[in-house]
């Protein structure tokens, strides 16, 4: 960290208490809320964009599938905290359930197995055999069990239900399941180079979404699972607690106000604390012979793989672990929205604005992916706002019955997506290292 | 009987669905694999450019309606389709020359390439939402049916209809159009077989005095011709929605992987196999099975492999095992 570093960050979070402080001529929001908003939604991205850069500051691995692992995080709450649904489990579902799953997965082993031990045609037969076999099978017991868990109470159920555990217990869990993903997808996709890998994790992003919102026995699919359990307390339970009105009181503020500031700055606690342990890992996991060893890998596989190192197991392991960072922060979204809505899930959102966010950070740096996380994330939220203040103000000599004004100020949210674009073709432009380079 | 009821089925529900689809994905991935043998990076704004040439084009339809031109039983659209071509190639050689000309100079990697293609992506996503919008929208007039299904069934005196939209057989014969003159051309031409030359051969293109910025300049106007082609063509059928020509980009993409990238032929067979895999896998076959299979076999449930809501898993489940067993696609493409 030097001087001009420490200013960027300064500066960042001098942008956030003017939000929160001042309406400076309606740039700013002046108020806490939404300034609290941005600082929690820019430590979740924070968090995203230190995982890509794992892969591809790290390893040079280009991953565009980054919205299905946050999403597959996004699954833990629902599975680990929401309360179980007793009736489905006693009506036998899971169990058949879970026994079409290992069925499943039974088959594939089977194939794999067959496509070491066998050559040629027979191999070919073999593996089609069992396959499609499988694929009949599996849907066998795989429908009637699904049929039995979305019977049960389709208004607010239909779904397995939750473990009913604490529900920060679904971050490492939702950080569990991205890693298992990614290690099978790595196993498979791994091998192939650049646009290919790309353009598969691409495709394995928008799959596993579409899982994700098809699936209703698993987490009610679009259907959205809604309050689930949360770290910190109720907003209605502090404004009815004594104690918190007279605590508010001391500061001069609504009852209201503070209990929604209150628990946005205890999600940020949260939040920043363990992008501060992520941090301190990835730093001194950068700095260690591991992260030389990664760098080493990046600039040159084959001088790497020349003096022994092995290429293909350091790739999948980087893959694990980025994957597993953006599982995390899928999970604590979730967790802060209190709702599991898989139609949010938007590759634009998710994955490309991501990457934005560690380009123009400086990706091969953490500090930098860090600064991207923040900055992207505000400018994603303000302009959305300024969007139509600006047309407002550009459009003002118009005639304000005029159609092409109507349309150009019903357009203006979709200002953002042009901003964010032409920052990240200007960053890469004229500082393509980003804001704070790789050492 | 049954035998021809249910190979009417199948065509009307398969074949015909499936053969106008995987057109419009092969003018898309002919387009993507044009960009890669050329300019030898994978085009993430091309979904983009294609549903911006198609707004183009809505536009040009709907003022040339408001001026009571049609094309009697072809859709208006195809009258605009040319200033459509025009707008959007502009577009793209601006962009050229503003962003991609500058990493060409520097002979930045191409995975550099394609992260600059993304931001082009972005700005070009938002561009078109705010010419258009994020409605759905109509844009086909003209006739409806070639084959009219209530009248199929009179006339033949089957039980099953046969639907064929005009716009289903517009798509496939601009298709083969189209193709023609791509390939004729490639072949037959200077300009065509200078950029062939390029793309097999950088190098020695250059020393035979081919000039690479007038390659790059073919090369983007024919693959926004081809993209903005390809997004009419799915709009008719369909309809255009801003939001499906982004996910529109997965498929096409994986039709040129399949077929191997940088492989004009790849790319058509490519999007035929992932169109026939797509509407194959995700359509219920109980009508045809009831008709062909004697009444014990017949299934009960609607014998469909797998929801229409998979279907782009379909593409990337087969672009994955291709690519596991044949790593540059079906046709030998190339990789950098």
């Amino acid at each position: 960290m030097n001087t001009r570093n420490i200013l960027l960050f300064a500066g960042m979070a001098a942008l956030i208490v003017l939000e929160g402080s001042t309406t400076f001529g309606g740039i700013f929001g002046g108020s806490w809320n939404t300034a609290l908003f941005i600082l929690n939604f820019g430590l979740l991205s924070a968090i995203m964009a230190l995982g890509v850069n794992m892969q591809w500051g790290y390893a040079g691995l280009f991953n565009v599938g980054v919205v299905g692992f946050i999403a597959l995080g996004g699954l833990a709450p629902v599975l680990i905290a929401t309360p179980p649904v007793t009736e489905v489990w006693t009506a036998g579902g899971v169990g058949r359930l879970v026994f079409a799953l290992i069925v499943g997965l039974g088959v594939i082993a089977l194939a794999i197995v067959l496509n070491h031990r066998l050559k040629g045609r027979v191999r070919l037969a073999a593996l089609c055999v069992t396959l499609i076999g499988g694929f009949f099978l599996y849907r066998a017991l795989f429908d009637p069990a699904v049929e039995v868990i979305e019977a049960f109470n389709p208004a607010t159920n239909s779904n397995l239900g939750g473990l009913g555990l604490p529900v920060l217990l679904s971050w490492p869990v939702g950080a569990l399941l991205a890693a298992g993903a990614a290690w099978l997808i790595g196993k498979t996709a791994l091998g192939l180079r650049s646009d290919y890998l790309a353009i598969a994790t691409l495709g394995i992003g928008e799959i596993i979404v579409a899982v994700l919102k098809n699936e209703d026995w698993l987490a009610r699919g679009v259907k959205n699972v809604i309050g689930i359990p949360r770290p910190v307390p109720y907003e209605v339970d502090l404004q009815a607690s004594p104690a918190f009105v007279d605590f508010a009181a001391g500061f001069g503020a609504e009852p209201v106000v503070a209990s929604t500031v209150v628990v946005k700055l205890l999600y940020a606690g949260l939040f920043l604390a363990i992008l501060l342990l992520l941090t301190a890992a990835s730093e001194l996991a950068l700095k260690s012979p591991w992260g030389r060893m990664m760098r080493a890998i990046r600039d040159n596989e084959v001088a790497a793989g020349a003096m022994g190192k092995n290429v293909t197991g350091r790739h999948l392991q980087i893959f694990i672990l980025g994957s597993a960072v953006c599982g995390l922060a899928g999970a604590m979204m979730v967790t802060m929205d209190s709702l599991h809505n898989p139609g949010t899930y938007s590759p634009l959102r998710f994955t490309f604005l991501i990457w934005v966010m560690v380009i123009v950070g400086g990706s091969g740096n953490n500090w930098g992916a860090i600064l991207g996380g923040f900055l992207i994330s505000f400018l994603w939220l303000k302009v959305e706002a300024w969007g139509p203040a600006a047309l407002e103000y550009l459009t003002a000599g118009m005639d304000p019955a005029s159609p092409l004004r109507e349309h150009l100020k019903d357009s203006a949210a979709h200002m953002r997506l042009i901003a964010l674009g032409l920052v990240l073709l200007l960053v890469l432009r004229f500082s393509p290292r980003g804001l704070i380079p790789e050492k | 009987m049954d035998l021809l009821n249910a190979l009417v089925a199948l065509l009307n529900f398969v074949v015909i669905p499936a053969t106008a689809y995987g057109a419009q994905l092969a003018l898309g991935a002919l387009g993507v694999t044009l960009i890669y043998g050329i300019l030898r990076f994978s085009n993430f704004a091309h979904g983009d450019t294609m549903a911006l040439g198609t707004g183009f084009v809505i536009l040009v339809t709907w003022w040339l309606q408001s001026l009571g031109v049609s094309l009697g039983p072809l859709p208006t659209a195809f009258l605009a389709l040319p200033f459509g071509i025009a707008a959007t190639a502009a577009v793209v050689l601006l962009t050229d020359r503003g962003v991609y000309r500058f990493y060409r100079r520097q002979k930045a990697a191409p995975v550099i390439l394609v992260i600059v293609s993304m931001g082009v992506m972005f700005v070009m996503n938002g561009v078109t939402r705010f010419v258009i919008g994020v409605e759905e929208i109509r844009f086909a007039d003209g006739a409806r049916f070639l084959i009219n299904a209530n009248e199929f069934k009179k006339s033949t005196g089957l039980a099953e209809g046969l639907a064929f939209k005009a716009s289903q057989a517009q798509t496939i014969a601009a298709a083969v159009l189209v193709v023609a003159l791509l390939f004729w051309f490639l072949n037959k031409t200077r300009t065509g077989k200078s950029m062939r030359a390029y793309s097999d051969n950088e190098d020695l293109a250059l020393l035979s005095g081919i000039n690479p910025e007038r390659v790059v300049a073919v090369t983007w106007i024919i693959a926004s011709g081809l993209a903005v082609i390809a997004g009419t063509l799915y709009g008719l059928d369909k309809s255009f929605k801003a939001f499906n020509y982004f996910q529109l980009l997965l498929p096409v993409f994986a039709s040129a992987i399949v077929g191997g990238l940088g492989s004009p032929l790849g790319a058509i067979a490519g999007g035929f196999l992932i169109a026939f895999s797509e509407v194959g896998l995700t359509y219920a076959w109980k009508k045809v099975a009831t008709y062909v299979l004697p009444e014990a076999l017949a299934p009960d449930g609607l014998a469909q492999l797998l929801s229409t809501d998979y279907k782009f898993a379909v593409s990337f489940a087969l672009l994955i095992v291709v690519l596991l067993f044949k790593p540059t696609g079906l046709f030998k493409g190339k990789s950098v």
